[in-house]
């Protein structure tokens, strides 16, 4: 078990050797975490390494929330369901990557500008699980050497930016021995606590996003003055723990890029762009302290092409990713609004994990019925969520000219003139679609293997 | 249309000569009303669609409101925000014409399904009246002298950096669409007199409404245009179309005004409008005099009845006039009204009048900054004007005079004084480039035709007297046209350049060149503002110099002490007094005044020298 302290979202990579005891075969293994855990979940991924040597490749399995009856303790768990049944007395080894927010408390809950953040993290020095151990080592890394106390559970021994736990051998079920530790994080603690993206499809080769966050600054809270002057002449030893910027990973091909809030541009932006991704650097107006909040948007125009797509049947469906573009980046709530072009109807949304959806309507430039708005909502996020989601819809000229026919005459000739500038955008379609299949499943692909690559 | 060998095909398309100079005129007319407007876009492309300087921002924030809780609570807003703790009762103490402009500008592009912010019509409501201007500006100039005077106006006004300074986008204040509504008021007073017509003068009622409505700066049009009527009666041209005219202007246009709650009864009890009122009745005493001439037959009975009845008449006037003063009825004059008749009054009674250096008296450089070359033209065209006069040239005559006085004593004047300035200094074009190619046509068309006797007497008296005063009248006229040509030209240069290099900056947004030529932003207002707003609790009371007021309101959306509605003294001198005294006397002070936060610019750091240590 390793656990990775060096940002505010907690990581950890647990490799499992599975061993059924029992004397039928079983394809369920449970995974538990105590409560206060639990909420802090923001993703579980379980994955099993298959074929021998050099050519191994990692599976990814189900993983699903299960209750319990007899729960000790109201311990939630995950069921994780194996690809084969395993068999009496074999066993098999699973990695499996969970990721906690919100799991370092700031202890001093308040510092001035030139302290540094020292943080708490509580855990156990044993996992917490529902099946006997035989043998268990975890491995805390710190970000720094700066570590000012540890809980002893022996044996434990501390080198450089590791803690060592264990190893402990045979310990019954549900055991429990918790630790602490108090260490120096200085990496900002940015989290969004409310992002909303929009993106809207338009038919003249655009995809617009734009993104409204509320950004703030969850670490030690600031105490006392802020002083721009030392702040400005000695950076790293006054404000060591100050978020300075962001950083956005946009998708390739990005235009029109805007950085603004409330009350117009800002000015501290960078875009870096090649032809694999783009990079846009941001700076908040100020620099955030603990506590301190900044609300900013950020819009972008796509080529449409990259991103819809044609279904078989004649529908379209939209490729896009579902997440926040920011790196290292929790994001409370996430509510992403899909914009499609008016007249488009029966919307369907394919996404990898559980959303709340439901359906509004906007009315943007020169738009007589509103467009179909797909809202879908999640809580706490990481960057991981950052996977593909898709959205359908059924978009028929023929369903434009229908629609406005109960409308006045003046309101048909704009929607007809409308049609007819669309119409070539659709006719484009059919010839894209095929390469930019083919390209997308390449894309699918690398996405995957990036995503081993993590563990 | 000029080539006329090939005609049968082209022959539905030849226009005649006068619709062909229709064509050019409405043509040029366009492209003046593009220019007008592109060219105050400058501060958008340096910068971005923001909101300029100081008071824009309050502007900002009430369109803001109006558009948002609509125009009822807009009337009845009472804004906690500002003035701590007395508020202000902001319905009753702006001008909402500006607001209404631009709210139902909005509402009108939503309604066409335009999804605009109501920022992006803020910023662009200043350019937008500009380019209307011109048109105004075109059939004013058509009125008093020509179509082609007209059009010298258009282009004048359209570029003039006096008018410019006060309608760049973003600059959001009550002068850009004022500056309309006067002009218009104006033109259609002047049309109302030439037609007598009651339509006209129903109009130019409306325009004087709208001008109440927006700005201030009515009260230079209430004086101006009774000044004008007295000096027509004085010089005998009182007419029948000047009665209706200014009868119907003056009753309707007080009626409206008292619509606005800002005015209310001014117009019958406020000394700076009593001599509208004094004119009105005077009016009517030459009314009945013209009645009782037209009864009365003899003459030397009608001296009698006339010496006796204007003596009666202005003896009834001052009698009311100084009732009213003494019982309190009728308010004495206020401050800047004294300030502009008087430009010391200022300094010695009301110091934060003249503390404000947009009221300071005008320098020579400014005059020239903003004019250039109309400066040399306008006493020109004052000639024309008096060479040619009429109940029109004599109005415009009297706006350039007056209002050059008052650019004289404040500098934020020139803006009235641009549109008069320009109209007189196209006139003075109009008249010298026609003039001059009135000339060299008719030498032409002699050379050509010869002996044809088809030239008119007046162009052929005109020719005779310059060839008995000038030896080379032909190469003369040439020269001065190419010289008018080429100051006209340096005249659209220089505007272009003041434009983009002085009136196109934002003032919140700084911007200076690196060490390396590049762009350095300074964006250090926005980012306190913005800081207030996000990181202070949501009734934190805010003090600063008077300067940020609205922009704290406006961007950092927190309650202030004082702002730049200068409208209690005694406030803005306890925080003057606190921000001037020693920190432990200040303290008590800030303390007396519930202030949470206290906002200073030090610009000690970076060099900026506008900062609070330099008040």
């Amino acid at each position: 078990m390793q656990i990775d302290l060096s940002s505010h979202i907690v990581k950890v990579y647990l490799t499992l050797k599975v061993e059924n005891a029992g004397s039928t075969p079983t394809s369920e293994v449970l995974l538990s975490f105590p409560p206060t855990q639990a909420d802090h979940l923001a993703t579980v991924e379980a994955l099993v390494t298959k074929g021998k040597r050099k050519k191994t490749t990692l599976v990814r399995l189900d993983v699903k929330p299960t209750e319990l009856p007899d729960a000790p303790n109201d311990a939630k768990y995950f069921t994780i369901y194996l690809a084969n049944p395993l068999k009496s007395g074999e066993s098999t080894t699973i990695e499996i990557l969970y990721l906690l927010t919100h799991s370092q408390e700031p202890f001093p809950a308040e510092i001035a500008q030139s302290e540094s953040q020292l943080v708490y993290y509580r855990d156990s020095a044993l996992i917490l699980s529902p099946y006997h151990i035989k043998q268990q080592t975890t491995f805390i890394k710190t970000p720094s050497t700066k570590v000012e106390s540890f809980t002893r559970v022996e044996p434990s021994n501390r080198a450089g930016t590791e803690i060592k736990y264990g190893p402990y051998e045979d310990h019954p079920p549900y055991s429990f021995s918790p630790i602490l530790i108090h260490f120096e994080n200085n990496s900002p603690f940015a989290v969004v606590e409310e992002l909303v993206r929009e993106v809207e499809i338009s038919h003249w080769g655009n995809l617009q996003v734009t993104e409204q966050y509320t950004l703030v600054h969850a670490g030690a809270r600031h105490k006392g003055v802020f002083s721009r002057v030392d702040y400005q002449s000695r950076p790293t030893l006054n404000g060591a723990s100050s978020l300075r910027y962001l950083l956005a990973r946009l998708p390739p091909r990005v235009h029109s890029v805007y950085y603004r809030d409330e009350i117009g541009n800002i000015s501290s932006s960078h875009l870096r762009t090649d032809s694999r991704k783009s990079e846009l650097e941001i700076e908040p107006r100020y620099p955030l302290f603990g506590g301190w909040k900044a609300t900013f948007v950020i819009g972008y125009g796509l080529p449409l092409q990259d991103f819809l797509f044609e279904t078989s049947d004649d529908r379209r469906y939209l490729n896009f990713t579902f997440g926040c573009p920011l790196l290292e980046t929790v994001v409370d709530k996430l509510t992403v609004k899909v914009v499609l072009p008016e007249g488009s109807k029966d919307p369907s949304a394919v996404v990898p994990f559980p959303v709340e959806q439901h359906l509004e309507t906007k009315y943007s430039y020169l738009d007589v019925v509103g467009r179909t708005v797909v809202v879908m909502e999640k809580k706490n996020l990481v960057p991981a969520h950052n996977s593909h989601f898709q959205v359908i819809c059924l978009l028929h000229l023929q369903a434009n000219l229908h629609a406005c026919g109960a409308f006045d005459v003046g309101v048909r000739v704009l929607l007809v003139f409308r049609g007819l500038c669309s119409l070539p955008a659709h006719r484009s379609f059919h010839t894209q679609v095929k390469h930019r299949s083919i390209r997308n499943k390449k894309i699918a692909n690398s996405s995957k293997l990036s995503l081993f690559r993590l563990q | 249309m000029s080539n006329s060998s090939t005609s049968d095909p082209l022959k539905p398309f030849k226009l005649k000569t006068k619709q062909q100079e229709l064509l050019i005129r409405v043509s040029i007319l366009c492209l003046v009303y593009i220019l007008a407007f592109i060219t105050r876009l400058f501060s958008v492309l340096r910068y971005e669609s923001m909101i300029h300087e100081f008071d824009p921002y309050f502007n900002y924030r009430t369109t803001l409101y109006l558009t948002q809780h609509g125009f009822y609570d807009f009337w009845n807003w009472f804004d906690y925000e500002s003035w701590y703790p007395l508020g202000r009762i902001v319905g009753g103490t702006l001008y909402p014409g500006l607001m209404v402009t631009a709210a139902l500008i909005y509402r009108l592009l939503h309604f066409l399904r335009f999804a605009v912010h109501i920022r992006e019509v803020c910023v662009l409501t200043a350019p937008f009246f500009a380019s209307n201007t011109t048109l105004v500006a075109y059939f004013f100039g058509k009125e008093i002298w020509d179509s082609g005077a007209g059009l010298v106006a258009a282009i004048l006004i359209a570029v003039c950096p006096g008018y410019i300074s006060r309608s760049v986008a973003g600059s959001y204040d009550n002068e850009g669409v004022a500056i309309f509504a006067l002009l218009f008021t104006f033109y259609l007073f002047v049309k109302a007199v030439n037609k007598g017509s009651l339509a006209w003068g129903l109009a130019s009622a409306f325009g004087y409404f709208y001008m109440v409505s927006a700005w201030g700066g009515y009260v230079f049009i209430i004086n101006l245009i009774p000044l004008y009527v007295l000096v027509l009666l004085i010089t005998g041209r009182y007419s029948m179309r000047l009665y209706v005219a200014y009868n119907c202007m003056y009753i309707l246009g007080m009626l409206l005004a008292m619509q606005i709650r800002f005015v209310g009864f001014q117009h019958v009890q406020s000394g700076e409008h009593m001599a509208a009122m004094g004119v009105f009745f005077l009016m009517q005493v030459f009314y009945f005099l013209d009645w009782v001439k037209h009864m009365l037959s003899d003459t030397k009975l009608f001296q009698e009845f006339l010496s006796i009845t204007v003596t009666c008449a202005v003896a009834a006037g001052g009698i009311a006039l100084g009732v009213g003063m003494a019982s309190g009825y009728i308010s004495p004059w206020t401050g800047r009204f004294y300030s502009l008749l008087d430009p010391t009054y200022a300094k010695d009674h009301i110091p934060i009048i003249a503390s404000v250096s947009e009221h300071q008296p005008t320098a020579w450089s400014s005059f020239m900054f903003d004019f250039h070359i109309l400066l040399f033209l306008f006493p020109a065209g004052l000639y024309f004007c008096f060479k040619r006069l009429s109940d029109a040239t004599i109005f415009i005559v009297m706006y350039g005079l007056t209002s050059m006085y008052f650019a004289g004593v404040m500098v934020r004047l020139i803006l009235v004084a641009t549109p008069a300035v320009c109209l007189i200094s196209a006139i003075a074009v109009s008249a010298t480039v026609k003039n001059l190619t009135v000339l060299l046509r008719s030498k032409n068309k002699v050379a050509q035709i010869g002996s044809t006797k088809g030239t008119s007497s007046a162009k052929a008296s005109s020719k005779a007297s310059l060839d008995q005063s000038q030896p080379f009248p032909k190469n003369g006229a040439m020269a001065l046209l190419f010289g008018a040509f080429y100051l006209l030209s340096r005249y659209a240069t220089h505007c272009t350049w003041v434009t983009s290099e002085a009136y196109s900056s934002p003032s919140i947004v700084l911007a200076a060149r690196g060490a390396h030529g590049n762009r350095v932003i300074f964006d250090d207002y926005r980012e306190a503002y913005f800081w207030l707003r996000q990181n202070t609790p949501p009734d934190a009371k805010v003090m600063s110099w008077w300067d940020y007021g609205y922009q704290i309101t406006a961007m950092g959306n927190r309650t202030v002490i004082v702002d730049n509605n200068t409208w209690n003294n005694t406030h803005i001198a306890t925080v003057g007094r606190a921000m001037s005294s020693y920190e432990d006397e200040a303290y008590e002070i800030i303390r007396s005044l519930d202030v949470d936060y206290v906002l200073v610019v030090f610009g000690g750091v970076t060099g900026y020298s506008s900062d609070d240590i330099n008040k």
